[in-house]
């Protein structure tokens, strides 16, 4: 196959960038999207030009690194793909594809298509765990959890953080993020005791990366490459606002 | 240097306990007194960091990544095991510990491996305290399943993504450290090298990955947890970031490099497409359960399948060759990681391998689909079946999966002492990053086990022993010997840019690749391994006058990063041969095609090569020093494999 490919280029963070037209030739169907992009580069490095940087590591859909907004979709046109597990036989020979970093202001630009993710880190830490420290834990079957919760806080757990929710919303809301998280720990005995605390001070972080507002349109759930329902933000409504309402912060 | 394991007196179940309470503890006040640097976050380099901090020591930790939770322990598909025996199955500590070292081919320390054991159970309740959702019983207690090696459930999981949950739960605690402000997390930073003044582990360079900006970090000890080299193949299931740049640089610093040869080959992997492929995709073990592997049985067969001429799922019964079945019946498709890979190797080097390369086996499904029907095949393998078609685009309910052995994992790393402690005082390696306790083959499930181990419940106790006896005064990057290795790493950097040659770091590291894997992989012997040397110094000669990077080391500059990471396998990869010539013997992972036994198999020589192999580093371009720790077994019997 051969495709024109319109890339987001843009040198750091302080830089204006712009859209970039390349050619690629041969290119196999069986390749994924990342190897396509690994053709592109190595053509850029012969020709003496600058190759396109972009996040990636695993290359099997679960580490969360690849981040690419494909003709206006995260992570391509496949639903419930990663950018590496997207194959080039979902293109077509002459295809015109636009490649774009995630967009959200909470996302700046590092450069080209690499963006800084490092709020959804700061999320986290704001309450994304139970205080255990090592050491000292009671046995594992001690505490026994129904399979059923057990398998939906799992569900939860799933999400691979890449971002592709936000990148998906028009708010560039990070609602679907932080609500895995809520949930999975809400819905587990070991997350009781944080539960109220956890989810206000997880949800003042998000507003103060700068992600926008949740107006349930649901594009986040949709796109989610590993299928986060978007059940999980019901969740989180609720358990923030019996937080609110009950709060022991007195701040 | 004589090589002092430390491993104390006593007897094998006492020796952890003993130990714990002899080493010197470090006051809780002093505690806050002392720095230590951890780099890494995979499993033992997040749990490490966050167990040092809860302790109360400041602890800097570093990653590549742009966030701690994507360190290729997230891509753990199995799971883990533990010696909890909560199926009444009669599983022990000692069971643990006794598999383990005999699925390593009695190439592990014992003392080591019994710990390993002994710790394992409590992971598990760390594990479930943090959240970490593992798959359970409708009772509400834990689930456990199977795992190769072992006649006994003890592995955990947490669906196919045990290392991710686990992951999530030693970043969730070190996120919890950093909140608290006793971690200061470092990302996307790579480790470039060890500063060692006076002999002792005071601190690394780094560079800022978005900036370019080489930096220095002082701190009373140093932990390595990053990981292993399985990428000097170019072709893994490694992630495409893991490198041994930042063993590699501790090594040039005086640490040991043990058993470098040791490297694991998992049978089931989906073959190479075309010259294109950037990484290997692992399908599980478990398949091998239903699957049968089979080949051709003759050459012209094999020809006209790879030619398209004919279809696998038309090729008579009478034509096919079930090589596993026929060669080992007592074990047929079941056989251990290495006996698999290294015949499927063999079928294609008859010519027999199918696909359009002819590098890949059949891994036949049909008759299980036949006798219980897609349905419950899907119930078991659905997510796996839908996975290899998305990458293949081949059905695999209809036609046979294509399947192909790949580099998966190294035993050998960082030479270490019971404590963890390399050859260099105050530098500790953890996790994959080390060689301590799989021999020369890891078992199944085994390896999250260990990144965990060495994380939370032994780098804690052992670390402290050796901070007790360094003064607590505050340490500074002011020393000359910081500013020395910045000019080195800036030099380095410097000299890769400067080449503007003709080759890019990824054909060096493909070139690299192909030589591994042709003359050190599956199958080596000593012509082959010596042809491999040389070809390995003349790509290595090549690429410090013909690679080509373009733009600064000013900027975000991947091309750059690569290079250096080529640089440093170019180097490991030369060590690796070394290794497997000198180590004339089979076992495990490493076979030498000389020693086998008449039926083809794996023949040990343990008169005179049970030990561990630690390479000392000479300087530049100068043959390592090979210095030798004798292994003893005094719980175990050493005994030949037999799988017919």
């Amino acid at each position: 196959m051969n495709l024109t490919l319109n890339v987001w280029r843009q040198p750091n963070r302080q830089a204006q960038g712009k859209m970039v037209e390349y050619h690629v030739k041969d290119i196999s169907p069986d390749m994924s999207f990342l190897e396509m992009l690994d053709v592109l580069n190595e053509d850029l490095l012969h020709a003496g030009q600058d190759p396109v940087a972009f996040d990636h590591d695993c290359r099997e859909g679960i580490c969360g690194s690849c981040d690419l907004f494909i003709n206006g979709r995260s992570h391509g046109p496949e639903k419930g793909t990663t950018t590496c597990q997207l194959h080039m036989r979902k293109f077509s020979d002459g295809d015109t594809i636009t490649i774009e970093p995630w967009r959200a202001n909470a996302f700046p630009v590092n450069k080209d298509l690499s963006v800084d993710r490092s709020a959804f880190d700061r999320i986290i830490q704001a309450g994304g765990y139970v205080s255990v420290n090592t050491g000292g834990a009671p046995d594992g079957n001690e505490i026994p959890i129904p399979k059923e919760i057990a398998d939906r806080a799992f569900e939860a757990a799933t999400c691979i953080s890449c971002g592709a929710c936000v990148a998906a919303c028009k708010n560039a809301s990070a609602m679907l993020f932080v609500s895995a998280k809520v949930s999975q720990l809400a819905l587990l005995p070991q997350g009781q005791p944080e539960r109220k605390s956890r989810v206000e001070n997880m949800i003042a972080q998000m507003d103060k990366e700068g992600f926008g507002a949740c107006s349930n349109i649901g594009s986040c759930a949709a796109e989610c490459p590993v299928g986060i329902s978007l059940e999980n933000i019901a969740i989180l409504n609720r358990e923030f606002l019996a937080a609110k309402a009950t709060s022991n912060n007195l701040a | 240097m004589l090589l002092d394991s430390k491993i104390p007196e006593g007897p094998l179940a006492e020796k952890w306990e003993k130990h714990k309470f002899n080493v010197k503890l470090v006051n809780p006040a002093n505690k806050r007194k002392y720095d230590i640097i951890v780099v890494g976050t995979g499993l033992a380099g997040a749990s490490a960091a966050a167990s040092l901090a809860e302790l109360g020591y400041n602890v800097k930790a570093f990653t590549y990544h742009d966030s701690p939770r994507r360190a290729h322990s997230i891509a753990a598909q199995g799971g883990i095991n533990a010696a909890k025996n909560y199926q009444n199955d009669g599983d022990s500590v000692f069971r643990l510990f006794y598999d383990t070292i005999k699925g390593g081919d009695y190439r592990a320390r014992e003392a080591n491996v019994y710990r390993l054991a002994q710790v394992s159970v409590n992971i598990i309740d760390q594990c479930v305290a943090q959240g970490v959702p593992f798959a359970r019983e409708y009772g509400g207690l834990l689930a456990n399943r199977s795992f190769g090696g072992a006649q006994v459930s003890r592995t955990f999981y947490a669906r196919g993504q045990t290392g991710q949950q686990l992951l999530l739960g030693a970043y969730s605690a070190l996120s919890r450290q950093i909140a608290y402000g006793k971690v200061k997390m470092y990302t996307r930073s790579e480790m470039l090298d060890v500063v060692v003044i006076d002999g002792q582990a005071r601190g690394i360079v780094t560079r800022n990955l978005i900036t370019g900006e080489i930096e220095t970090h002082a701190a009373h000890a140093v932990v390595l947890a990053t990981g292993g080299y399985g990428n000097v193949f170019y072709l893994s299931t490694n992630a495409k970031y893991c490198n041994v740049t930042a063993a590699w640089r501790a090594h040039k610093k005086g640490a040991y490099f043990a058993n470098p040869c040791f490297t694991q080959i998992h049978p089931t992997c989906i073959p190479v497409s075309g010259d294109y492929q950037s990484k290997l995709t692992l399908m599980s073990e478990s398949l091998r359960n239903d699957g049968r592997v089979w080949v051709p049985k003759t050459v012209e067969m094999a020809e006209r399948v790879r030619q398209g001429q004919i279809k696998p799922q038309d090729i008579a019964e009478d034509d096919r060759d079930y090589f596993l079945e026929r060669k080992y019946p007592a074990f047929g498709n079941l056989v251990p990681r290495d006996v698999a890979s290294r015949n499927a190797k063999l079928m294609c080097d008859e010519g027999r391998g199918v696909g359009s390369t002819g590098l890949a086996v059949y891994l036949d499904f049909s008759e299980i689909i036949k006798r219980t029907g897609a349905e419950a095949v899907s119930q078991k393998y659905g997510n796996l079946f839908a996975m290899y078609e998305k990458i293949t685009d081949e059905d695999p309910y209809k036609q046979p999966m294509r399947i192909y052995p790949a580099v998966h994992y190294t035993m050998g790393g960082l030479w270490v002492d019971y404590n963890l402690q390399t050859t260099v005082p105050g530098l500790y390696a953890t996790g994959e990053c080390n060689f301590s306790d799989h021999g020369a083959n890891r078992l199944g499930a085994s390896a999250l086990m260990q990144g965990l181990a060495d994380g939370y419940f032994v780098i804690p106790y052992t670390i402290g022993d050796y901070l007790a006896s360094t003064p607590p005064k505050p340490v500074s990057t002011d020393h000359p010997a910081f500013a020395e290795s910045k000019a080195y790493v800036q030099a380095r950097t410097e000299r890769l840019l400067s080449i503007n040659g003709t080759r890019t770091p990824d054909q060096f590291h493909k070139a690299l690749g192909h030589i591994m894997w042709e003359y050190c992989g599956m199958a080596r012997n000593a012509e082959g391994l010596r042809h491999a040397k040389a070809e390995i110094q003349k790509l290595r000669s090549e690429f410090w006058s013909d690679v080509k990077i373009v733009g600064s080391g000013e900027e975000m500059n991947q091309a750059l990063e690569k290079a250096g990471r080529v640089a440093d396998f170019l180097e490991l990869g030369e060590l690796m041969v070394d290794d497997a010539l000198n180590r004339n013997e089979s076992c495990g992972g490493h076979f030498r095609e000389e020693y086998q036994t008449p039926e083809g198999e794996a023949l040990r020589n343990d008169d005179e090569y049970a030990y561990v192999a630690a390479w000392e580093y000479q300087g530049e371009n100068q043959p390592e020093k090979l210095n030798k720790e004798e292994l003893t077994f005094e719980n175990v019997k050493l005994t030949q494999r037999s799988y017919k």
